[in-house]
């Protein structure tokens, strides 16, 4: 019963997030325009670019390999997959698949490595240096998501997410606890690294010397690019979602009601816009970080991440 | 005769059949035939190792002229579990070979001795006391040496990677008798069951434990030992490297647990935590070179190093936790490490396979110069991207399964009950959890590195261009690593189940099977089934397939020949990112460790200081530990050495008084 019921609350997620990852990054948008000035294209826009990429022939270098059109898929599908796993909505479990917070860590990961092979199967210089810079800054940020983790698992015993946000909504006391307050100030660094955020890329440049994510993207059109885009769009919206209901957890469903369902949706969408317009304030006022700076910004989240996870035998 | 006992004599039958193979048939049938009896030799040693872990029992006696006691072989559950394994790659490899040996690699010395080496192997884990092990264990080193030796002929440099091999096999060999030799005093006599009641927290047992470390972490190829690592395995073709790299090493992780499991499984703390910082420390370096490596195989053999690393990493956390009284992770630790050294077989082995036939389509190692090879060699590019996954520790591969393992057993080992078990723990875990993901995100970047390059884009080179597909018997040992690969990730509930058994009776981890064929750790409350997850993706995977098909059939691709260019016109194949320029950014980060050196050369036009007619860049990445650690050794050995020429300026007049001080002393020493 609780499967069917972990089911629907899956389905639920994957409609809303699908239907919200643009929206998200269309208030981004219109929110940095306002402050900088601009009018800007209104909240829609990436919805219109994705049907409008969707009707277009894609384009691809006659010595690209199938990875050009496997690896969108690939992103796309991986970031399905978080929307499915994550506590967004509710927290019930999938039957034999729980938000196994290591287990999540790794589809995402499936998903940075196919974005990273399409850059390199486009065979120019760019997607070869965004595919490299990506690279490197997954493989710095892993130890910060690690620990982070860890020391999320701690209280609750298991690194189960669902479990997790459950404790958290159970024992409040435990969100606003010096060893939750670091690792949340870890994660969400580890996680706008993860997203191609500022200060680690400027998800809004073309300059050669600053591209991380778009240098990957350039070779990409038509569905393939569609696909890209969604993809990172569903995975930035999917931690959105993760971070506000860690330090939010309120509203989330636990037990399975349509009214439950209803308000653990309106919920998390109010949750992650909130998120999403303070994330899109901040970066107004952020300039990107030099490519070689990122390593100590990343260091010094690690620090932040030993440091919850180490506090938590003192305090204990 | 039971049926364990007819297979390790079928193995000695196959060994002779083997060797005569090597010596009698002609050059021109001589891979076929041969490749096959190895294979055959190979496959009796899984079967064998199979009907060992089931539970079979019986016992071979070997009677030497030597005054000694007979050799007897009897693998136990987890010797049994170990043959498997070593001897599943040594099938794959000598099936490779039938295809891939050619001119040297396909001389009678190397036939015969892959006949040995193979043997020697699969035969350490049948030893039950300590003279027929070092005795095993010596013929899989002579074997290993002796086919690298057969390609001396061909190559200049194999001389030189040949010495650093035999001097650093025997400085572990010398390791491990010197360690056995220190238990077997204590114990007085060489059996594996009684070396087991020495009591561990003797001074000798640990001076006993330090030596075996070394010498087992050697043949594993852990730092400082590795040395010989990335010298030997590139001048190895494509089998021998796999069958080194994938199974060789898993006798030295099977010496460990030998030790670990059977003979001392009660160590005290600091034993748990040395392991762990020499695993961890292996594992990091091992995957810093190998995320700079441009050569495909130094790239391959420097990620043994990692991998051995991490196995080592889950061994000593698995002795620190049981000394802490952390039962239940610890088991888990320990299923995890062998979980890792299986995957760790399987994807290497595929992987050296791979590079093996990369090497032979387009002659070239060096990943700066290959591309575009996913379309010229599908196979090879399908078997060698399921087996980087593996490396990368991506779902749902084996390499995923046993790091979840890994570090589901690290973050619940540091408490029981909610208790602190001890302050060792709770600062070994959380850094052994962020040393693991460090390397789990630079393997990550490696292996999209190493896959990358050489398969997709467009080749950098002719010869990358001019690359055929390799033939069918090539292929065949290529698909079934990549199944195993997968395969083993899809079943880890019954692994661990069976590695469960193979550990026991001393350590019993509480896994067990859920739905498919999913594991379930109840001792540390997690649960994985790669099977549902499988179906969970095919399910988000198919609406986004049929919209790829409705728009393809409304909006067909456009192939063109440089659609985008990057924005560029000129576009030529040597503009693309090559391996060395992909690891740039992380030299630059791991400048300290990694000690580059660069030499940047401009060469201007006339005397323009603003045009640049060329420039070019030198950059070589040397082992820290050879120049520091056993550069300077060397250079002390070598002053000694020309010191000691001075003795010898061939004046008879000099050698004459040699001996006339030599029998004043003998005389002085005789009257005193």
């Amino acid at each position: 019963m609780t499967g069917a019921a972990a089911i629907v609350i899956a389905l639920v997620q994957l409609t809303l997030f699908v239907f919200l990852a643009p929206v998200l990054i269309g208030v981004i948008r219109q929110v940095r325009a306002r402050l900088e000035g601009r009018a800007g294209s209104g909240i829609w826009q990436p919805w219109r670019d994705v049907r409008k990429l969707l009707t277009k022939n894609p384009v691809r270098a006659a010595d690209s390999s199938w990875m050009l059109a496997a690896g969108p898929v690939t992103l796309l599908v991986s970031s399905l997959l978080l929307c499915a796993l994550l506590p967004l909505v509710g927290t019930l479990p999938l039957p034999l698949i729980p938000s196994d917070l290591f287990v999540i860590v790794s589809v995402m990961l499936i998903g940075v490595v196919a974005l990273a092979l399409v850059g390199l199967d486009a065979g120019t210089a760019f997607g070869g240096m965004g595919s490299s810079r990506h690279m490197t800054v997954a493989a710095l940020v892993e130890p910060t998501l690690l620990l982070a983790v860890y020391a999320l698992s701690i209280p609750a015993g298991t690194s189960t997410l669902s479990l997790i946000v459950e404790t958290r909504l159970a024992t409040p006391a435990v969100i606003i606890s010096p060893v939750s307050l670091l690792a949340m100030v870890a994660l969400a660094i580890a996680i706008m690294a993860e997203t191609s955020r500022l200060p680690v890329d400027n998800p809004s440049t073309h300059l050669e010397l600053t591209m991380l994510h778009e240098a990957m993207v350039l070779e990409a059109s038509g569905r393939d690019l569609a696909w890209l885009e969604l993809g990172s769009w569903l995975k930035l919206a999917a931690l959105l979602g993760l971070l506000s209901n860690l330090i939010v957890p309120w509203g989330i469903a636990t037990e399975f009601s349509a009214l439950g369902v209803i308000v653990g949706a309106g919920t998390v969408t109010v949750k992650i816009l909130l998120l999403g317009v303070l994330l899109s304030v901040g970066e107004v006022f952020l300039a990107k970080a030099r490519l070689f700076r990122v390593p100590e910004l990343l260091a010094g989240s690690f620090a932040l991440a030993l440091l919850a996870v180490t506090a938590s035998y003192l305090v204990a | 005769m039971t049926a364990l006992e007819a297979g390790l004599l079928g193995q000695l039958l196959l060994l002779v059949l083997a060797v005569a193979a090597a010596l009698l048939t002609p050059t021109r049938w001589r891979s076929r035939v041969s490749g096959t009896v190895c294979t055959l030799l190979a496959t009796a040693g899984v079967v064998t190792g199979a009907i060992a872990l089931s539970g079979g029992t019986g016992s071979l006696t070997i009677p030497t002229a030597l005054p000694l006691d007979p050799l007897v072989l009897s693998p136990d559950k987890l010797g049994g579990l170990v043959m498997i394994v070593v001897s599943a790659v040594g099938a794959l490899a000598a099936l490779f070979g039938i295809g891939s040996a050619r001119v040297a690699s396909a001389s009678r010395t190397a036939w015969l001795s892959m006949a040995v080496f193979l043997f020697g192997m699969q035969l350490v884990p049948a030893a039950t006391d300590v003279v027929s092990f070092l005795l095993l264990w010596e013929i899989m080193t002579l074997g290993s040496t002796a086919l690298l030796l057969a390609h001396h002929a061909t190559r200049g440099t194999v001389a030189s990677a040949l010495v650093w091999y035999s001097a650093m096999s025997q400085l572990s060999f010398f390791f491990v008798l010197a360690g056995f030799a220190m238990l077997a005093g204590l114990a007085g006599g060489t059996g594996f069951d009684l070396l087991a009641t020495v009591d561990p927290f003797s001074w000798q047992a640990s001076v006993a434990f330090l030596l075996l470390l070394l010498g087992f972490g050697g043949k594993a190829e852990l730092v400082p030992l590795h040395v010989w690592v990335p010298r030997v395995l590139p001048e190895a073709p494509g089998h021998v490297a796999a069958a080194m790299s994938g199974a060789m090493v898993n006798i030295g992780v099977y010496g460990a647990l030998l030790v670990f499991v059977r003979m001392l499984p009660n160590g005290p703390a600091w034993w748990g935590v040395l392991i762990m910082a020499l695993g961890g420390v292996s594992a990091l370096y091992g995957i810093l070179q190998a995320s700079v490596a441009s050569n495909l195989k130094v790239l391959l053999a420097y990620s043994t190093t990692e991998n051995m690393g991490l196995v080592f990493l889950g061994l000593g956390a698995s002795v620190l936790l049981r000394a802490d009284n952390a039962t239940a992770a610890a088991d888990a630790a320990l299923v995890a490490a062998l979980l890792l050294m299986l995957s760790h077989a399987a994807f290497k082995s595929t992987l050296f396979l791979g590079a093996g036939a990369v090497a032979r389509a387009a002659g070239e190692m060096n990943l700066d110069r290959l591309g575009g090879l996913g379309s010229r060699m599908p196979w090879t590019a399908g078997a060698f991207g399921a087996a980087a996954m593996g490396a990368a520790a991506l779902p749902v591969t084996s390499g995923f399964v046993a790091e979840w393992m890994l570090l589901q057993a690290l973050i619940h080992g540091s408490r029981v009950d909610g208790e602190v078990v001890s302050v060792a723990a709770s600062v070994a875990m959380p850094l052994a959890v962020a040393v693991i993901a460090l390397t789990a995100g630079l393997a990550l970047l490696t292996f999209v590195k190493a896959y990358g390059i050489a398969f997709l884009a467009r080749p950098r080179s002719p010869q990358a261009e001019q690359a055929r597909e390799v033939p069918v018997i090539m292929r065949i040992p290529l698909v079934i690593g990549a199944l195993l690969v997968v395969g083993l990730g899809l079943l880890p509930g019954p692994l661990a189940v069976a590695i469960g058994g193979a550990v026991g009776p001393e350590f019993t981890p509480d896994v067990r099977i859920i739905g498919l064929a999913g594991v379930d750790a109840r001792g540390i409350d997690a649960v994985l089934d790669p099977t549902t997850f499988v179906v969970l993706a095919g399910l988000l995977l198919a609406p986004v397939l049929i919209a790829v098909f409705v728009s393809a059939r409304r909006h067909p691709t456009r192939i063109s020949p440089l659609p985008w260019a990057g924005g560029g016109s000129r576009l030529r194949p040597r503009m693309q990112y090559t391996a060395t320029s992909y690891a740039e950014p992380l030299v630059r980060v791991f400048d300290d460790v990694l000690r580059p050196s660069r030499d940047v050369e401009v060469t201007h036009v006339g005397e323009s200081r603003y045009l640049v007619e060329r420039v070019h860049v030198e950059q070589t990445v040397s082992d820290v530990v050879e120049t520091r650690l056993y550069r300077p050794v060397l250079n002390l050995l070598q002053r000694f050495g020309i010191l000691a020429r001075r003795a010898q300026n061939g004046s008879i007049h000099r050698y004459l008084s040699y001996s006339f001080v030599a029998l004043l002393s003998v005389l002085i020493v005789v009257s005193l």
